[in-house]
């Protein structure tokens, strides 16, 4: 494994540069800036709102200083109310090649365009030189998520992910796991699982709180593909999307732009707190993938059994294919056959086996079916987080 | 060894040397479970053993989907993984489809059946 060097002392296992819209209204400005380079990591990402929201710029600090990127360009429309100045002051202290374009100075659409992708082909040549250097497992950060879930993903691609993380973790990596609306039904297992018994009231409560915010949305994380590929109740699906943690010790408590400060398990909760506010928390994978990356993930592991197509902008995606009749139907979009379990062809622990391999590749340069596929998956939205508890952390209260 | 070890443990056990008396088409991931899953499509009137006995299947069993191990009562918990995912809404006869029609929630009932039939019932994560 190799990675780029940062000064916050991180390593990068790509070397992007990201191009990062600040309203929706520079939306396509920045779309046509990225466009032609965007099989030569030029990633896309952005916030479509006009009000400011204190998530949505810590999301877009930790993603323009995450270790996967190298350089950053901000397209600005020049009125909206996103803090500019304080992202670009995020990303200049960190060392990284940033530039402002605000398209209301620049003089329109067409001299932005051209402007930034004069900025970005010069930054590419400056970018080409970098020389990585060796990386070790307890330098990489993994997270895990299931997309497009059926009766099979519990039964081997979640299971799999979950033998791949035990091994991560005992190499000294980093491991993240979510979502707690998904997780209804496991609270109990998951604090006895807890580093402490404080984390593991955090963790409970967590999850309690998970249940009341989609109570009161009206709907559980659960879809019409979900019940086709045999799934009935939000805690079947959650007893399933469980087994993606492992076995490990559960070491901490996340929310979204905490970094895990020292390798080991640990449970990512992306639920707004306070009152219900902003509607679903994860109206798609990829808001759960950005709040993964957000917390510093180089890679994700996604595991589907329907047949997710996605990848995302900063980290790779790994997927993991828990259904031997879609692995068939689309090899191509993934990295791992997770279902050849269920046809006698491999055991757990080598697909665990695999799934780790690939990670060790993709954090050594290899591209993923979704890299490869060109996919670069971004959805951020507003959100509000409280401070984590005392108790979330229990490696930092001991140290 | 912690209780996500058990199970993981239990699936590769089952998935790769099936007990006699358990069909190798169907996964059995608790011994405390009264389903099983199918780990193939299992075709109408086909005969399944379950618990060493042969079961005809009165309904088609899509893979991944639950077939009763043994008769269930309405009112009773249905358990996988060890774990109880719902209550039945009616009597159960053993071999047939655990599903929608006959298992509901014991969280979250507001999102049930109405909602994943008409195609509105949430996400796909």
């Amino acid at each position: 494994m190799r990675g780029f060097l940062r000064s916050d002392g991180r390593k990068g296992i790509r070397n992007v540069i990201l191009v990062a819209y600040l309203v929706e209204c520079a939306h396509h400005v920045a779309r046509e800036i990225s466009q032609p380079l965007r099989e030569h990591d030029v990633h896309l990402v952005g916030f479509p709102g006009c009000y400011p929201n204190a998530y949505a710029l810590r999301v877009m600090q930790r993603l323009c200083t995450h270790p996967n990127v190298g350089a950053v360009l901000l397209v600005s429309l020049g009125c909206e109310g996103f803090d500019r100045s304080g992202l670009r002051q995020a990303v200049e202290a960190s060392g990284r090649p940033v530039a402002t374009l605000v398209i209301q100075e620049a003089g329109g659409t067409r001299k932005t365009i051209a402007a930034g992708r004069a900025w970005v082909n010069q930054i590419r040549a400056q970018l080409a030189g970098a020389v990585p250097v060796p990386m070790g497992m307890d330098e990489l950060v993994v997270g895990t998520i299931c997309g497009g879930s059926d009766g099979t993903s519990g039964l081997t691609a979640n299971p799999a992910i979950g033998r791949a993380f035990d091994l991560l973790v005992a190499e000294g990596a980093a491991c993240l796991f979510e979502e707690t609306g998904e997780l209804i039904g496991c609270e109990q297992h998951m604090a006895a699982r807890a580093a402490t018994p404080e984390l593991g009231a955090e963790i409970i409560q967590s999850v309690a709180k998970a249940a009341r915010y989609y109570k009161s949305l009206g709907h559980g994380s659960f879809a019409a593909g979900n019940a086709h590929g045999g799934l009935t109740t939000l805690e079947e699906k959650s007893m399933g999307a469980y087994a993606k943690s492992g076995a490990s010790r559960i070491a901490g408590l996340l929310k979204p732009g905490d970094l895990p400060p020292r390798g080991g398990l640990y449970l990512l909760d992306m639920i707004s707190d306070g009152e219900v506010r902003f509607g679903f928390p994860n109206i798609n994978d990829n808001v759960e993938i950005a709040d993964l990356i957000a917390c510093g993930c180089h890679l994700i592991l996604f595991s589907t059994g329907r047949g997710s197509v996605v990848g995302s902008a900063v980290s790779p995606v790994i997927k993991v294919c828990a259904n031997p009749d879609t692995y068939r139907r689309m090899d191509e979009d993934m990295d791992v056959d997770a279902g050849r379990i269920l046809e006698g062809r491999g055991t757990l622990d080598e697909v665990g086996q695999q799934v780790f391999s690939r990670v060790r590749g993709a954090a050594s340069g290899e591209r993923t079916a979704s890299e490869r596929l060109g996919h670069q998956e971004f959805t951020l939205i507003y959100k509000s987080f409280e401070a984590l508890g005392p108790g979330c952390l229990p490696v930092l209260a001991n140290a | 060894m912690t209780t996500s070890d058990a199970w993981s443990a239990r699936v590769d056990r089952k998935t790769l040397d099936g007990p006699e008396d358990m069909d190798r088409r169907v996964i059995l991931l608790s011994s405390q479970d009264n389903v099983c899953v199918a780990c193939t499509d299992l075709p109408a009137g086909d005969v399944v053993r379950i618990d060493g006995t042969a079961v005809l299947l009165s309904q088609a069993i899509p893979l991944g989907h639950k077939l009763a191990r043994r008769p269930i009562k309405a009112g009773e918990k249905l358990y996988k993984y060890g774990a109880p995912i719902g209550t039945a809404t009616r009597g159960i006869a053993p071999g047939a489809h655990v599903h929608l029609h006959n298992l509901q929630s014991d969280y979250i009932p507001s999102f049930g059946t109405e909602g994943i039939d008409s195609g509105a019932g949430g996400r796909g994560a």
